[in-house]
């Protein structure tokens, strides 16, 4: 059912007809109108779920662990500093491979305060163990949801599905909303595979000493690649089921015959497609590589899309801080060794704290990268507002 | 005593919390953990704070736990119960025993929020804590439980400050039983956990739980420290049921603090010259606000 919706309520209402059993968050915006939808919706009785209102993100993420580690399907939702509050328990329920569902509203990371989009939250867990999903618009992010919680539970890895903050979380579009028996012939009943229960008393989260730490971390990074064989399958299923396409590793744009390519991933993809077709009527064969499964890092398919590509430039919304695009070195990583040599892959960061991403941002990009490559730039920086001593 | 054979009927020495664990001798902690454990039964869900329990209680692959044992971090043990209690309801599984267990530190300080958060919400939820007044996992660091004058290696000199009145602060919170204990009374303290899970809501239990490394004592003076505590005033023993103290245990014989001080290493520093220092005069007047307060 085609509904003109806004973001968050589509989220709000598949997560809901994917029956989490717990859902427990804290406000922070602008995740706040998911869990809002999601309140509404159990408190009208349309949802049998314990929803937790708890004093803290940390809270939230431990309330959740502890629900999924009972046997319960379990959902929370954060933003920027919420997500970093909850940092310990991220990493906690990814070791304890509890299947948890989590959407983040990205947003920036203080200081200075900023409620505005970029992906430096979930980039500051990206090491944690988690899936990360990055959707592209409203009607992934919902589909994103449906899959997230099937690809949870058969990998036991939590998902983090990604969605641009207000973006994406507050912009009304249409999507397709599916119905309840749609969803619940594609998502089985979930069977959790270790829990507490005083029948079967066992330990979960018992301490490692080094005979046996590694062993733990080697055996949930090999989890997380194995992931992608479930992510790509369920990604398939839901085309069959649902008659669409959504998620999965990466997705092309106009790729084979480009000499540019730009890579990127989220809601940004939109106005570089856009800038795509303008370019190809004037002439030029610019193509688009997005990274929707940003962990586990789809490196095989990026050096099959990209090995004969020369000229590719990495955008993204997120920064290591003294050291450059963060996107652009898994891009880079993406290339055997002996092939790097000879390939230009430029790096841009842009749109931190909510700066908007033009057309002609783009455009900019583009042309300055087909006449050389830039190792590392700040698109739309504002030079006037910096001192020269800072430059 | 027919409230004893009430609650006390069918407890007895189970080893949920088996031996063979790695406590020092006279933990305090370890003999308190196994009276809980035994108390609770078999349909109980512990979920432990990370500290010295879940240390020397919870190494792959040698738990101590013959019942289901929950630990991810330090400062969430009473969420993590509110989440096992809240799938508990949704999945309509159930009735079970969800006790949180924690130390001072994980009680007091870092863990407050979540244990507020856990009373607040009203979780079907017993969260004990094991107080040794210091983070002895760690090396005896100061917490707000450590006593004044207290010798720890954060306050080298002395703690100057008094202890957090944890009792009250969740009392406060209007959760319908709180209650303090010792290890030395067994019969007490296990009374107080059966009562507790008869109780449908959040409760809180306080155990004094001497630390042999921590306090500098004896490890057979464990129980003994216990009774000292008590009858120096210095560790009330008493229930809060819906608001109101009562069943505060009177104390048979005063006894002097020097009495409860003079065998703990760390409060030496205060007796080093011959005589009391001033510090010595200042724990007697907080014993004697309590022997007011709770009128022992």
């Amino acid at each position: 059912m085609l509904k003109q919706i806004e973001g968050s309520h589509a989220v709000a209402h598949v997560v809901a007809q994917c029956r989490p059993n717990v859902i427990s968050a804290y406000p922070i915006t602008p995740q706040t109108h998911i869990v809002e939808g999601l309140a509404d919706i159990v408190g009208a009785g349309q949802l049998d779920a314990e929803f937790i209102n708890v004093e803290s993100e940390f809270s939230a993420a431990s309330v959740v662990l502890g629900a999924s580690a009972a046997g319960a399907r379990a959902y929370t939702a954060t933003s920027s500093q919420g997500l970093l509050l909850m940092s310990e328990v991220i990493y906690c329920i990814a070791g304890m491979r509890l299947p948890i569902v989590m959407t983040c509203a990205n947003r920036a990371i203080s200081a200075p305060l900023s409620i505005w989009n970029d992906h430096q939250d979930s980039m500051a867990v990206r090491d944690a163990g988690w899936i990360q999903l990055h959707a592209e618009d409203n009607q992934e992010a919902s589909d994103l949801h449906i899959q997230a919680f099937k690809i949870a539970e058969q990998t036991f890895l939590p998902v983090m599905v990604c969605m641009d903050g207000f973006i994406l979380t507050h912009a009304y579009e249409p999507v397709d909303l599916p119905e309840q028996k749609e969803v619940d012939d594609f998502l089985p009943t979930f069977k959790p595979r270790h829990i507490v229960d005083p029948r079967w008393p066992r330990g979960i989260g018992l301490f490692a000493d080094p005979r046996f730490y590694m062993e733990t971390r080697y055996i949930l990074h090999r989890a997380l690649e194995k992931s992608e064989e479930t992510i790509k399958e369920v990604s398939s299923e839901f085309a069959k089921a649902f008659g669409r396409e959504s998620g999965g590793f990466i997705k092309t744009y106009k790729l084979e015959e480009a000499d540019v390519v730009v890579v990127s991933m989220g809601s940004v993809v939109g106005t570089i497609k856009e800038l795509i077709d303008q370019l190809e009527e004037e002439g030029k064969k610019v193509g688009l590589l997005q990274i929707c499964s940003y962990r586990p890092f789809p490196r095989k398919e990026v050096y099959r899309a990209l090995k004969d590509k020369m000229n590719i430039v990495v955008l993204e919304k997120c920064i290591s801080l003294g050291r450059g695009g963060i996107l652009a070195s898994d891009v880079r990583w993406s290339f055997p060794r002996a092939e790097k040599k000879d390939r230009d892959i430029s790096s841009f960061v842009a749109g931190l704290g909510g700066r908007n991403i033009s057309i002609d941002d783009l455009r900019y990009m583009v042309e300055k990268v087909e006449k050389e490559p830039v190792e590392f730039e700040f698109l739309g920086l504002r030079t006037e507002l910096i001192a020269e001593k800072e430059m | 005593m027919r409230e004893q054979s009430k609650y006390l009927e069918g407890v007895d020495k189970k080893d949920l919390f088996a031996s063979g664990h790695r406590a020092c001798g006279g933990c305090g902690q370890a003999l308190a953990a196994r009276l809980v454990a035994d108390a609770a039964g078999e349909n109980t869900i512990a979920c432990v704070a990370t500290g010295c329990l879940e240390v020397f209680s919870g190494p792959y692959p040698d738990p101590s736990w013959r019942i289901p044992f929950l630990h991810s971090l330090f400062e969430n043990a009473a969420a993590v119960a509110s989440g096992v209690d809240a799938a508990y309801k949704a999945l309509k599984k159930g009735p079970v025993n969800i006790i949180a267990q924690g130390g001072d530190g994980s009680t007091a300080d870092i863990g407050l929020q979540s244990i507020s958060g856990m009373f607040e919400r009203g979780h079907n939820v017993l969260y004990v804590c094991y107080d040794n007044e210091a983070y002895m996992n760690t090396g005896v660091q100061r917490s707000s439980f450590t006593p004044y004058g207290a010798w720890t290696s954060t306050t080298p000199t002395g703690n100057t400050t008094r202890k957090k009145n944890m009792p009250m602060l969740a009392a406060d919170h209007g959760i319908p039983y709180v209650a303090t204990a010792t290890v030395d009374d067994f019969r007490d303290l296990q009374l107080k956990i059966r009562k507790a899970l008869t109780i449908v809501g959040p409760k809180y239990i306080h155990i004094l739980a001497p630390c042999p490394l921590g306090w500098g004592h004896h490890g057979e003076l464990t129980v003994e420290i216990c009774r000292l505590a008590k009858d120096t005033g210095l560790f009330p023993v008493y229930e809060i049921v819906d608001g109101k103290v009562t069943n505060v245990k009177k104390i048979p014989a005063k006894v002097a603090v020097e009495e409860y001080l003079k065998p703990q290493g760390r409060f030496k520093h205060l007796f080093k010259k011959g005589v009391p220092a001033k510090e010595v005069d200042e724990i007697q007047e907080i014993a004697n606000q309590n022997i007011e307060r709770f009128n022992l």
